[in-house]
């Protein structure tokens, strides 16, 4: 299998693409071949992960064909497969499978389900390219690839204005991102000539100090669009808009981590530079806790779990920036939140499906009695998230808050680990929540409501998802940690000894955690009221997302606008507008231009006869004199 | 024999076009098919031949008393464009063949086009000065006619701008032609001539500005979206496809191989224009209205790319103008194509009546989908490499002016993303449009015409070493063969 690599991409590209133009000849059973085609990346995924455990260096590489070759600069269609890419690749196809099999339901009603696979087979095999290349510019098709699926799955629903606007938001702020990140591709060539992983990391060291960190801060920009970091955080939300099963597969528990990827594959990039360590730390703690703040406002389902996303990943980002053997654990979060984050959204399409599409949470109430499984599925992932022991949150999150203590600077202790301390507790307050709100309390439905427990081919994904964000934190910790060095650095034998002892840490977060929830279900347990409250400022900013909308519209959108509305009165009034006096001039007013302009061809012609005429008599001359 | 072949390769569209021209309406649009065909195979022939340097080259004296001689070459720069040319000309017939826009007489259009298809070969082909500046020049007649009598409603006006405009940038040309042979005794393209840094100078300057209005180079572009929106669709196909790649061309093989020290001093000065072109041009696109004349902006900043690339005169950014131009006349053509097909149906071209294509015409849909993720140069589609390479081409140059234009041209072709996905919305998605209401989806000629372009977007997404070494894709195909 580690010969064949291509394979893992092949079979979902392939998929798609029949999917995409069949026609409605395969509506019938193209959904059951969308499901088989990330299922079959899944088996070979394992088969290769088998192979690569007894591989001498513990590195598969494979180069297909060259893209472009200049001088000696070479960029090759290359594939590698190492342990950092067997995770990802065993999280994208395996997790996916599950989605893709919920789907089959999920989506049982829906006219466009052909297309909907199609796009969804396209999205697994673009993530599969992005993790298996061997080269920025292979993880950079990827990228670009599953931004092009994330936009058509977003739109999916095409005649919705909003899913349209939706869907172009997220495309255009990740294209923000994605300038970032190609700008470093273009450093990197025209700095190093390669974009090679191996000869880009090996040249790290020959690199001034302000060339990493301006590659550094470019890769960052792209990281933080694609997963939905500071600044750049505004579009996840937004991608809701799409269905429930994509939120779960792209907009939870892969493509958004693809940033985290990015800045755990450059690891010696961001190793060689402490000024850039520190902001990816920064942008991680300060989206960690607004994502937390503004989840903790919102009513919809779906957004309150995406904030959450954002917030999670924000715990990943603060692990890739601490560097060191904090690289590891980011990874073991991304795993085991992979799980847990799509066993919630898969759980919320679920209350969905049984209410109408209802999202709203002040709308929902005592559905734990309608919808066993998927309300006890759902209390897995919930628990796992706020960090219960011992269930997955436990084992990913506390080390990643642990390790923000472990700084040699005291005051980057106390700022960091104050942050994912709090962070924890609050992740507790908004959870709980969002559970109590949704299957406790009194029944607040809208008229006509008759919740229903999801068919099987929805719940057994829920229940396989549910036993993952149980176990897999738990069973990973350590042996994951072990697996993913090389690549990624081992911790530094010297402890660090913090500000705090691991035991307080532990007692603090678990303190923390049990106030938030249980300040949030005291809150909630009666129900909220069905309106939007008055409320102070701070849940006023956090209710318009801290205002972040407001300010990019203001700052961007606004200048922009005016911008090229300028530059077209300039366009069509300036230089048009000289050219066209011009024509005038030359053709002697605009009676002339006229007559000029109805005789055309024929005049044309002449004139061109007596320019041709022209050219011979210049060129006799010249040839003669 | 093999000599005789390019010049073949003239006289078969050239003769094609004079007997198609008296046809009857009907024969004569599918004679000009096969015409088109055969061209298309005989342009497809010198690869065989292909090595470093020249691959064929032929020379006679053809009128000696002008000193005119029939030089004709072709190698690695020009291949791809005659390819390009020779197969946008086979679909743009075949197009006609399903459908004439007003006021019909197909056969007259088939004959123009193929008119035009020789005069843009010979400009690839042309290995002489004297032959190049006529070469150019045949194009402008029959192309300026084809806008001004199956144009749009403002076709006359339209027409009588493009012309006015190309012929002052060929005036210009002229001038530096006879400056040329005059200083040198000879057009001979494939030798540097020797000529002082002052008439390098000036020459190249002529030469420049004609091939800037061509291009079009900012701020010289303001004839392009009026011709693009009045020229009918095979007429927009033709002179985004091909047409403008002749001024990039000689901007090549004029301009830096005639004179290359001036080349060299005003490279900085070309760079800064080609990335106003960038930015400006993605910029105004974002506010256009009109769904051709937006594509026609497109291509304005496409363009900047291509003459950035060139502007920086490296190996690499040469590599990258000659894949940026074949990508560009691929996926435009297609989008032109696509944007016709829209129009006829609709009778609007206004962005704010169009909407809902994706319900009515899902395949149609998909397919500018296509064509504009291709254009926004989506990587793994043809449009990507070409820009990104002339951005490294340009860092490499080193020094702040360089650096600071890669990243300005980086940011302008993530500008791209926003006005293609705003055409998008537009047209594909949200409620269905009164214009577009009961129109038809693709129909099989239509299909027939737009799906090698499709392929070749994605072939040259995955290989774009195609283009810029045929001898690599030729050792790579057999390779695979051999497997």
């Amino acid at each position: 299998m580690l010969s064949n690599l291509w394979l893992l991409i092949a079979i979902p590209a392939a998929s798609a693409a029949v999917l995409l133009l069949a026609g409605r000849k395969a509506d019938r059973w193209g959904h059951w071949l969308g499901v088989l085609a990330p299922a079959a990346s899944f088996v070979l995924g394992l088969i290769a992960f088998f192979g690569l455990r007894d591989l001498p260096g513990r590195a598969a590489e494979q180069t297909l064909w060259t893209f472009f070759k200049s001088g000696d600069m070479t960029i090759d269609f290359g594939l590698l497969f190492d342990p950092l890419t067997a995770v990802f690749v065993l999280l994208i196809t395996g997790v996916g499978s599950l989605i893709h099999l919920y789907a089959v339901g999920y989506m049982a009603h829906d006219e466009g389900r052909r297309r909907f696979f199609g796009y969804f087979n396209l999205f697994v095999a673009a993530m599969l390219l992005l993790v298996l290349g061997n080269n920025y510019v292979m993880l950079y098709l990827g990228w670009e690839g599953v931004g092009l699926a994330s936009y058509l799955l977003i739109s999916f629903w095409y005649n919705r204005p909003s899913a349209a606007t939706a869907g172009k938001k997220a495309f255009l702020m990740n294209r923000v991102g994605d300038a970032g990140f190609a700008i470093a591709i273009f450093l990197m060539l025209a700095q190093l000539g390669t974009v090679n992983y191996n000869q880009v990391f090996s040249q790290v060291g020959a690199l001034t100090t302000g060339t990493v960190l301006v590659l550094g801060l470019l890769l960052l920009l792209g990281a933080c669009g694609k997963s939905g970091q500071f600044p750049l955080q505004a579009w996840l939300p937004d991608a809701m808009e799409g269905p429930t099963p994509v939120s779960a597969l792209i907009h939870a528990a892969t493509m958004v981590t693809a940033g985290v990827y990015l800045i755990a594959r450059s690891n010696p990039i961001f190793s060689a530079n402490s000024t850039l360590q520190l902001i990816v730390v920064s942008v991680g703690a300060l989206t960690l806790l607004m994502g937390c703040i503004i989840g903790a406002a919102k009513d919809d389902i779906k957004r309150v779990l995406a904030w959450s996303t954002v917030s999670q990943i924000g715990y990943m980002f603060l692990g890739v920036g601490l560097g060191g053997g904090a690289y590891a654990l980011a990874i073991i979060h991304l795993l085991a939140h992979g799980f847990f984050k799509a066993n919630m959204f898969l759980g919320a399409g679920s209350v969905m499906h049984g209410m109408q599409d209802q999202v709203d949470i002040r709308r929902f109430g005592g559905l734990a009695k309608y919808m066993k499984i998927t309300w006890l599925t759902f209390m897995m992932g919930w628990l796992a998230i706020i960090g219960l022991p011992p269930l997955s949150g436990f084992f990913t999150k506390e080390p990643i808050i642990a390790a923000a203590f472990e700084q040699h600077d005291a005051w980057k202790s106390w700022v960091f680990g104050g942050a994912a301390l709090l962070g924890a507790g609050l992740t507790a307050f908004y959870m709980t929540r969002l559970f109590v709100l949704t299957f406790h309390g009194p029944k607040r439905w809208t008229d006509g409501q008759h919740p229903h427990e999801s068919p099987a081919v929805m719940w057994i994904p829920l229940v396989l998802l549910a036993i993952g964000s149980v176990v897999a934190g738990g069973l990973m910790a350590s042996p994951v940690a072990k697996w993913l060095e090389p690549p990624l650095p081992a911790a530094p034998a010297e402890e660090v000894h913090g500000v705090l002892g691991h035991t307080a840490i532990t007692v603090l977060s678990l303190v923390l955690t049990v106030l938030g929830a249980g300040l949030a279900w005291a809150l909630f347990r009666r129900g909220t009221a069905l309106e939007p409250q008055p409320a102070g400022p701070v849940v006023r900013a956090a209710r318009a997302n801290l205002y972040t909308d407001a300010f990019n519209e203001a700052v961007f959108e606004k200048p922009g606008s005016w911008l090229t509305r300028a530059l077209v009165y300039v366009d069509n009034k300036g230089i048009d507008g000289v050219v066209n006096g011009l024509a005038a001039l030359v053709g002697g007013g605009s009676g002339r231009l006229r007559r000029l302009q109805t005789g055309f061809v024929r005049s044309y012609a002449l004139s061109m006869l007596a320019g041709g005429v022209l050219v011979l008599g210049a060129l006799l001359a010249v040839r003669l004199g | 024999m093999v000599n005789l072949l390019l010049l073949w390769t003239l006289a078969v569209p050239l003769a094609g076009a004079a007997i198609v021209a008296v046809l009857p309406d009907r024969t004569g649009r599918k004679l000009a098919c096969y015409v088109a065909l055969l061209t298309l195979g005989l342009a497809a022939l010198p690869v065989m031949w292909r090595k470093a340097g020249m691959w064929l080259e032929m020379d006679w004296a053809w009128v000696p008393a002008f000193g005119l001689r029939m030089h004709l070459g072709v190698d690695g720069i020009s291949y791809p464009l005659v390819l390009l040319t020779a197969l946008l000309t086979v679909l743009c017939c075949g197009y006609t063949l399903w459908h004439t826009p007003e006021p019909g007489r197909g056969n007259v259009l088939s004959s123009l086009l193929l008119l035009i298809e020789a005069g843009i070969l010979a400009t690839f082909l042309a290995q002489d000065l004297v032959l190049f500046f006529i070469a150019f020049e045949v194009v402008l007649l029959p192309m300026a006619a084809v806008i001004a009598v199956w144009g749009g409603p403002a076709r006359r006006r339209a027409a009588l701008k493009f012309a006015l405009y190309t012929l002052a940038g060929s005036v210009l040309l002229l001038v530096g032609v006879i400056a040329v042979v005059s200083l040198t005794g000879s057009g001979d393209m494939t030798r540097v001539p020797a000529l002082s840094a002052t008439a390098q100078m000036w020459i190249f300057g002529v030469f420049a500005f004609a091939f800037a209005v061509k291009s079009p180079l900012w701020p010289l572009h303001t004839w392009l979206p009026d011709a693009h929106t009045e020229a009918p669709t095979v007429g927009s196909v033709i002179l985004a496809g091909v047409l403008l790649k002749m001024g990039t061309y000689g901007l090549i093989r004029v301009g830096m191989g005639l004179t290359p020290d001036a080349f060299r001093q005003a490279a900085p000065v070309l760079g800064v224009l080609a990335v106003c072109a960038i930015i400006v041009g993605s910029l105004v696109c974002l506010a256009q209205t009109e769904l051709k004349r937006l594509i026609a902006y497109s291509s304005v900043g496409h363009m900047g790319f291509i003459l950035l690339g060139i502007a920086t005169g490296s190996t690499i950014g040469l590599q990258a103008a000659l894949v940026g131009n074949i990508a560009h006349g691929v996926l435009t053509g297609l989008l032109f194509f696509l944007a016709g097909a829209i129009k006829d149906r609709s009778h609007t071209g206004q962005l704010t009546e169009l909407g809902g294509l994706r319900e009515q015409a899902p395949w149609l849909a998909g397919m500018i989908g296509f064509a504009a993720l291709g254009s926004l140069g989506l990587p793994g589609l043809a449009g990507f490499w070409g820009e990104a390479f002339a951005i490294v081409a340009a860092w490499s140059r080193g020094g702040p002016l360089w650096t600071t234009l890669a990243i300005v041209a980086a940011i302008g072709g993530a500008l791209a993303a926003a006005y293609l996905l705003r055409l998008l919305r537009k047209v594909s998605h949200g409620p269905l449009a009164p214009s577009l209401e009961g129109v038809h989806d693709a129909r099989w000629p239509e299909v027939v015409a737009w799906v090698p372009l499709i392929i070749l977007a994605v072939l040259l997404g995955l290989l774009p070493v195609l283009i810029i070494d045929p001898a690599a894709g030729a050792a790579l195909i057999s390779e695979a063969v051999g497997k």
